[in-house]
């Protein structure tokens, strides 16, 4: 049950990214170049009604269904983290059209060199991983 | 049919990212994609080496099956809810992409045949393109911390500044690429073989 809820959603998740054509790689070129307002549109209006659903779910103090508490927790008040490894990921963002979501959505489109490029994700997931003590956080 | 067959206005997207968002942290889930990444390095027995991957990865399961949905939903979207027509982006970004060489509007699909097409990557520079590519994609993510999904939507919509520098981090990096890097790149990985 929990397994097909879980299906069910990144499966709406995966359809989602598709009619939207957030993983064109098209898209992206234009998002970057400043040519069209539609990536904006989908990003904004997703922040925008996600943090109006944030705030009412703890202006009301609501718990997951198991009675948790929601996983709303502070981000850590480092800064360098984010912006070297955000610049990183931005790079390859860029290259490949794609951010993790659409990487596994394009598979399910059939496009079989995406696998070369998750392959190479988790390698450098891995890579991180092996070398994080040396990087500033 | 056929409001599903075309492309889905920007505000729908939107708000339906929210609501998956809002699904998951009702169940007591994170939504943030690029943790998959983390687990799977695990699966194939990462944590042996590393401490950064000695996690207990059943605790990761929703997620892959999250991600196992994210697959399955691009295929439902493109078997049965396809748009016959090209990704209709501006006329501004199309001149600049037949520039460069790639040719669009040209057949179906999400991504160039210059770069994704099977045969390219008997090319090694377009091989290596996508190889970069994902390499940063994953250590980027990870030293971040987040994706667009971790960071730009859970992180920004919870009001988290170091997720907001993030989501500067991903644009200075984009931008770079898209500006400086890919105008020179581009007519060479899309060069005939």
């Amino acid at each position: 049950m929990k397994f097909l809820t879980y299906l069910g959603i990144g499966t709406i998740f995966g359809i989602v990214m598709t009619k939207s054509e957030a993983v064109s790689w098209f898209r992206i070129q234009e998002m970057f170049r400043f040519e069209s307002f539609h990536m904006y549109g989908i990003i904004g209006v997703a922040v925008v009604v996600g943090a109006l659903l944030v705030a009412l779910l703890k202006r009301f103090d609501v718990h997951a269904i198991d009675g948790s508490e929601l996983r709303l927790k502070p981000k850590a008040h480092t800064y360098r983290r984010y912006i070297y490894g955000g610049t990183l990921f931005g790079l390859g963002w860029a290259m490949t059209g794609a951010c993790p979501g659409p990487l596994f959505t394009l598979l399910g489109h059939g496009i079989l060199s995406i696998v070369l490029v998750i392959a190479s994700a988790v390698l450098g997931t891995y890579v991180y991983g092996a070398f994080r003590g040396r990087l500033p956080h | 049919m056929e409001f599903l067959s075309q492309p889905w206005h920007w505000s729908v997207s939107g708000v339906l990212i929210a609501l998956t968002m809002l699904a998951l942290l009702l169940l007591g889930k994170e939504f943030g994609v690029s943790s998959n990444l983390r687990t799977m390095c695990t699966l194939v027995g990462a944590g042996r080496r590393h401490d950064f991957f000695r996690i207990d990865w059943r605790a990761q399961t929703w997620n892959l099956v999250f991600a196992a949905g994210a697959i399955l939903g691009g295929f439902i979207a493109t078997t049965w809810l396809a748009n016959p027509d090209p990704v209709a982006i501006s006329a501004e970004t199309t001149a600049y992409l037949n520039s460069v060489g790639i040719d669009y509007p040209a057949g179906e699909g999400f991504v160039p045949d210059e770069l994704y097409a099977m045969d390219r990557l008997l090319q090694p520079l377009n091989w290596l393109f996508l190889v970069v590519g994902g390499f940063l994609i994953g250590f980027g993510t990870r030293w971040a911390g987040g994706c667009t999904s971790g960071h730009a939507i859970s992180g920004l919509a919870n009001l988290q500044l170091p997720s907001l520098v993030a989501v500067i981090g991903f644009f200075i990096g984009g931008l770079v690429m898209t500006w400086l890097i890919l105008p020179f790149l581009l007519p060479y990985l899309t060069a005939a073989a």
